[in-house]
């Protein structure tokens, strides 16, 4: 199948019933006269589909396994006695198959009549939409007449024909249940088909819907006869998804009709990288539904992607430029003209008087490929200096730096897909359950199906143990000491033999495997040395260095947990080392798998954000590669690189560093020691924040640009996987530009002269310039979906899987890890270490699903202490404490679990109110001077209320977002 | 009044029994069993407990024990009685005996009587179709039932 989204149109996707099987051998048989070739094991039902002959059907839907419970998709097959479901029914060879006879249509409208007697299409007392599958099935079937009245036992009643809801309750009747803020649940509705509580189980693996009861009093049921809100359910739309009538569907589409057309774009949320209509009624998006053609997620989605889109049309966006002198001053409503030119009157003053290294400018992981690409063009190109930088400096700069000195790519080796032929995975440092939730389901599928899990991670995460999935093997180390715990791994593999010599030997130098294997032997990296620093049984790391040498096809998934720390870059080569002395590299349910925070935060890099870098890794010092962009740029660029965001903010502390341009991204927020951020933006002259709030920033800033969402441009975004995905524009821009207009008008103020009609021309001039882009163009996403890079000629679709028959960089490199522990640490004054991560419903900062209805789940930063240490300190569950470094300190509500060990305490930073990064220190990777977030030596005490810095910067964070215009903003 | 445990104390002794079961193959049903046994009917509280224990969804829990009538989510009388409203038992007038029932123990299905004496319940078939209409009474079944034998039920379950 292929469904070429042409916007304006509605993207219709066919369901085939079942799930496609991946036999080899072919089948054929005939169905209704036609001749249909398909695999073994593919249902009768779903090769009819393929060959045109659609096989009407309630429960059965290609997300989840046949079923076979509805009775409505019965076929005659010739030979056979009796009426066969066709969705449970697999095809054999030569089988005659009549989908449309006398005999079933009268079955059909037999059970049909049955479902309808108990659905309330009669009166629809509750309007649902009118459209659904089930709605769908019963027109096609064509009943006129029901024998057993429509008066069904779990209805509201009609009295005398008045309105509906004004009838009596019958005796099933369940109250609709409303909780969730995205979706309803409406029993009455229900057909009791089993495909939500399937989709739950199957699709998403929470298990949180049941039939409850039996007979008659079969309902769905959310956890135990529970609110949907107060259930397991994690709200990811998968059930509504699933619904063939309209007893669980979306309150958008409820309210204001379905959608009248679509496009295909990606999720800007996760580095997954789900693919999604955008369905669109009027002006507004109604309903984000996944995309089952969508590479990276098919067809499933989180609460975020799915339903967290209401941020684009929050109040607090701002729609128009605005402008100050002093950040003291309130903002000032200006045309976009003036602010363009303002800025650009700025940025030459600032650079005459300071000189050319005196500005600079940051990308963003949230915008698109062709927008990050143009930021930073307009540096080098513009700016004439290499001052730019990108978020991901705060989180996977290490991932770069490790696997491009290892293996020669700055990427995960893998496509998401791979991880259905893993046999041992190993989480480090990352809970994709809630940070990558789509991935995390396809893993718990993986798992449920057998394979082996270790994870290593200071928390009991969700994905150590949940509902039929748990750990082999938890290794609970101590915040800091990844690398001590990745050797100790190595030790085992090398001293106990498990290495795979013949990979090592024709794959990597065998000489540095050998100096790398004498130094991990080392009696100071045994899992007995190193279980007492890092607080993990030796024991554990025997057992799972073992699994993972010797289990099958081992992979790898890490996150920031690994990264954001002061040998941040070491242990990414310590989880290169593993990989390559195991061979565990180069085919299906491998590799090195980085689980990428943003949207684009693998765009961002690639697209030479780093102020070493041009696009495609290539360092700034070759010649070649300048010469490349000097010929098209005109220009010549400055072959030294420029100053990272830490080094731009205290070259503004010191006086040089006068002018910023920040796209889309809240450093105040999002980055280590805000009071050094903060002191670093007061000094500039002329910052100017390109974002869809006033966030953080913005209250430093002088010139404030608005920012499109990714619903209001073309585009495309690059995920975790290298994956290349079209991003749709489906609403106009609600600020007039989308970003990369407005990056381009500031262009052309500077004198540069820039004349991109779409952002297909910038795609294309990547694609010139970039090797390993080559072969991209919006023509070739258009036509095959998504592509990997690299591609190229060698690649024309793409590449899945890296390495495959030698490393990028030739050999691969076995490099030496020591352990150094972090200056960070505790005693007497800071003698808890705190850690952070994520929590499912919120992103990141927060910025956008802060304003969603997702703060039902997640209003606020808790801080997760263990029971002893809580106990210690007198405080109870819900207080308010006082978290301390030697950085600064905040003031948030307690969280009383045992998720943590002793010693360590763990917050979210999603809140700007909790400004968890005043409490972080200005530690960083030696490498690439990404923060140690991960690691703060801390105390905890109880406290009254919020901190005097917490009060200081509500205050001046209220006096510096006023807005002095005619109108006020909306 | 039966007085109905303190959650804490319900945690505790349904993590017992689980404890006791927990390597049988299958062992959610014999769990269930266990508390009903403990507690006289399977408590809510208990669910939670079950579902972590054996790493599976709360949700699951309460799908299979909604879905057996045997499971009681509230304590029972002192004495159960089933009576059979299965086919053969209502072509042998088990209508009549189930309305003569409730008016003798002024109860209806599925309720205790307010002297906690005892708990009135239909039942699909008790496989004593030749002695219909047939009843159970905590345990032991009782066949062709008829006015005789109603008053003589009635009695003991009062006495």
């Amino acid at each position: 199948m292929n469904i070429k989204a042409d916007f304006p149109s509605l993207v219709e996707e066919i369901d085939y019933g079942t799930p496609q099987s991946k036999a080899q051998k072919q089948v054929t048989l005939n169905v209704d006269g036609r001749s249909i070739t398909v695999p073994e094991g593919t249902s009768i039902m779903r090769a009819a589909m393929e060959g045109g002959v659609e096989i009407p059907k309630l429960c059965a839907t290609d997300m989840l396994d046949s079923f076979g419970s509805c009775r409505v998709c019965l076929v005659e097959i010739e030979g056979r006695g009796g009426t066969p479901a066709s969705c449970t029914t697999p095809v054999g060879e030569g089988m005659i198959v009549r989908t449309q006879t006398e005999r079933l249509d009268a079955i059909r409208r037999g059970v049909m009549e049955l479902y309808v007697s108990d659905h309330p299409t009669g009166w629809n007392e509750q309007a649902g939409t009118g459209a659904s599958e089930f709605d769908a099935v019963a027109k096609s079937i064509g009943l006129t007449e029901n024998r057993y009245g429509i008066e069904g036992r779990n209805h509201v009643k009609p009295e005398g024909g008045v309105a509906p809801g004004h009838g009596s309750l019958a005796v099933d009747y369940i109250a609709r249940d409303e909780s969730n803020p995205y979706f309803t649940y409406d029993a009455s509705q229900c057909i009791v088909c089993s495909r939500c509580v399937r989709a739950c189980e199957e699709v998403q693996g929470t298990f949180a819907l049941t039939i409850e009861g039996r007979g008659f009093e079969s309902r769905v049921s959310a956890g135990m006869h529970e609110a949907f809100i107060d259930s397991e359910c994690v709200s990811c739309g998968a059930c509504v998804q699933a619904c063939p009538t309209d007893a669980l569907r979306e309150k958008t589409v409820l309210a204001k009709g379905l959608p009248e057309r679509s496009a295909v774009t990606t999720c800007a949320y996760c580095g997954v990288g789900c693919s999604f209509k955008a369905e669109v009624k009027g002006g507004e998006v109604v309903r984000m539904m996944p995309y089952k053609e969508g590479k990276a997620n098919h067809g499933h989605s989180c609460v975020k992607g799915r339903f967290a889109y209401g941020y684009a049309t929050h109040k607090d966006r701002i729609l128009s430029p605005m402008i100050r002198e002093k950040v003291t001053d309130p903002w000032r409503e200006v045309s976009w003209e003036e602010a363009i030119a303002h800025t650009a009157k700025e940025f030459r003053r600032i650079q005459y008087q300071y000189g050319r290294t005196s500005i600079g400018g940051i990308t963003s992981s949230r915008c698109t490929n062709e927008e990050t690409y143009l930021v930073q063009k307009m540096v080098r190109q513009g700016f004439r200096n290499n001052n730019v930088d990108t978020c991901a400096r705060v989180c996977h700069s290490p991932t770069g730096y490790g696997l491009g000195q290892t293996y020669g790519t700055s990427a995960g080796t893998q496509d998401f897909d791979s991880v259905d032929f893993t046999d041992v995975a190993v989480i480090i440092g990352a809970n994709p359950a809630s940070a990558h939730p789509v991935f995390a389901s396809r893993l718990k599928k993986r798992l449920r199906q057998g394979a082996k899990l270790i994870v290593l991670d200071p928390r009991r995460t969700e994905m150590v143990k949940s509902a039929h999935i748990e750990a082999d093997y938890h290794l609970p180390l101590k915040p800091g000491t990844n690398v001590a715990v990745l050797t100790a791994l190595a030790h085992v593999i090398v001293t106990e033999g498990l290495f795979d010599e013949a990979f090592i030997r024709e794959r990597c130098d065998w000489t540095e495997f050998q100096d790398w294997a004498s130094f991990v032997a080392l009696p100071e990296n045994s899992p007995e040395t190193v279980g007492k620093l890092s607080g993990v049984d030796p024991e554990l790391i025997r057992g799972a260095a073992r699994l993972y040498a010797t289990g099958g096809n081992g992979a790898i998934y890490y996150g920031l947990g690994v990264t954001e720390h002061s040998q941040g870059s070491t242990t990414v080569m310590a989880i290169a080392n593993l990989a390559m002395a195991t061979g565990n590299i180069g085919r299906p349910g491998v590799g090195v798998n980085p689980l990428r925070g943003q949207n684009n935060v693998q765009g961002s890099c690639d697209m030479g954000s780093f102020p070493h870098e041009l696009p495609g890794y290539r360092h700034i010092s070759g010649e070649a590669v300048r010469d490349i962009y000097e010929t098209l740029w005109g220009v010549k660029l400055d072959d030294e690189p420029g100053l990272r965001i830490p080094n731009m903010l205290d070259a503004a502390v010191d006086g040089s560093f006068k002018g910023i341009y920040i796209q889309g991204e809240d450093i105040l927020q999002s980055d280590p020691d805000t009071k050094h951020v903060a002191a670093g933006l007061a000094a500039m002259e002329c910052v100017v924040v390109h974002d869809l709030f006033l966030n953080e920033t913005a209250n430093y800033a002088h010139v404030f640009l608005p920012g499109s969402t990714f619903l209001e441009k073309d585009g495309t975004f690059t995920n975790a996987e290298r994956r290349i995905n079209m991003v749709r524009k489906v609403l106009e821009p609600k600020a007039r530009y989308a970003d990369w207009e407005a990056t381009q008008e500031l262009a052309r103020a500077i004198g540069l002269d820039w004349n991109y009609q779409h952002p297909s021309e910038i795609m294309d001039e990547i694609a010139m310039t970039t090797p390993s882009f080559a072969g991209v163009s919006f023509e070739l996403l258009d036509r095959v979906g998504s592509v990997q890079w690299p591609c190229n000629e060698k690649a024309p679709l793409g590449t899945p899987i890296m390495h495959i028959d030698g490393f990028v960089r030739g050999k691969g490199k076995f490099i030496r890890t020591e352990y150094v522990a972090t200056d960070e640490r505790t005693g007497p004054r800071f003698p808890l270490l705190l850690t952070t991560g994520r929590i499912l419903s919120q992103y990141n900062v927060g910025a956008q699903t802060r304003r969603t209805d997702n703060s039902m789940w997640h209003s606020e930063d808790r801080l997760e202490i263990h029971p002893h240490d809580a106990e210690n300190r007198g405080l109870r569950d819900g207080d308010w404490v006082r978290l301390t470094s030697r950085s600064g300190e905040t003031t948030l509500r307690a969280l009383i679990t045992d998720r943590v060990s002793p010693g360590v305490v763990y917050t979210t930073f999603h809140h700007p109110d909790t400004q968890a990064n005043v409490i972080t220190t200005d530690f960083s990777d030696w490498a690439t001077n990404c923060p140690e977030y991960k690691v703060t030596a801390v105390q905890v005490g109880a406290s009254n209320g919020p901190s005097e810095w917490q009060r200081d910067y509500d205050e001046q964070a209220k006096q510096s977002r006023r807005i002095a215009s005619l109108q006020a903003a909306e | 009044m039966t007085m109905q445990p303190a959650s804490t104390e319900i945690t505790s002794r349904t993590a017992a029994i689980i404890q006791e079961m927990k390597g049988l193959e299958g062992p959610l049903l014999p769990i269930l069993h266990g508390i009903q046994e403990e507690f006289g009917h399977v408590p809510k509280d208990a669910l939670p407990v079950i579902a972590e224990a054996l790493n599976i969804s709360r949700a699951e829990v309460h799908g299979v024990v909604s879905f057996y009538h045997d499971y009681r989510s509230h304590p029972a009388g002192r004495h159960v009685l089933k009576l059979c409203q299965a086919e053969s038992c209502q072509s042998m007038g088990s209508d009549a005996i189930a309305a003569k029932l409730k008016q003798l123990l002024g109860i209806g299905f599925h309720e205790t009587t307010r002297d906690g004496s005892v708990t009135l319940e239909p039942v699909y078939c008790l496989g004593l179709c030749a002695c219909s209409p047939a009843a159970m009474l905590d345990g032991e079944v009782i066949g062709r039932l008829n006015d005789e034998k109603l008053d003589e039920i009635v009695a003991e379950v009062r006495s």
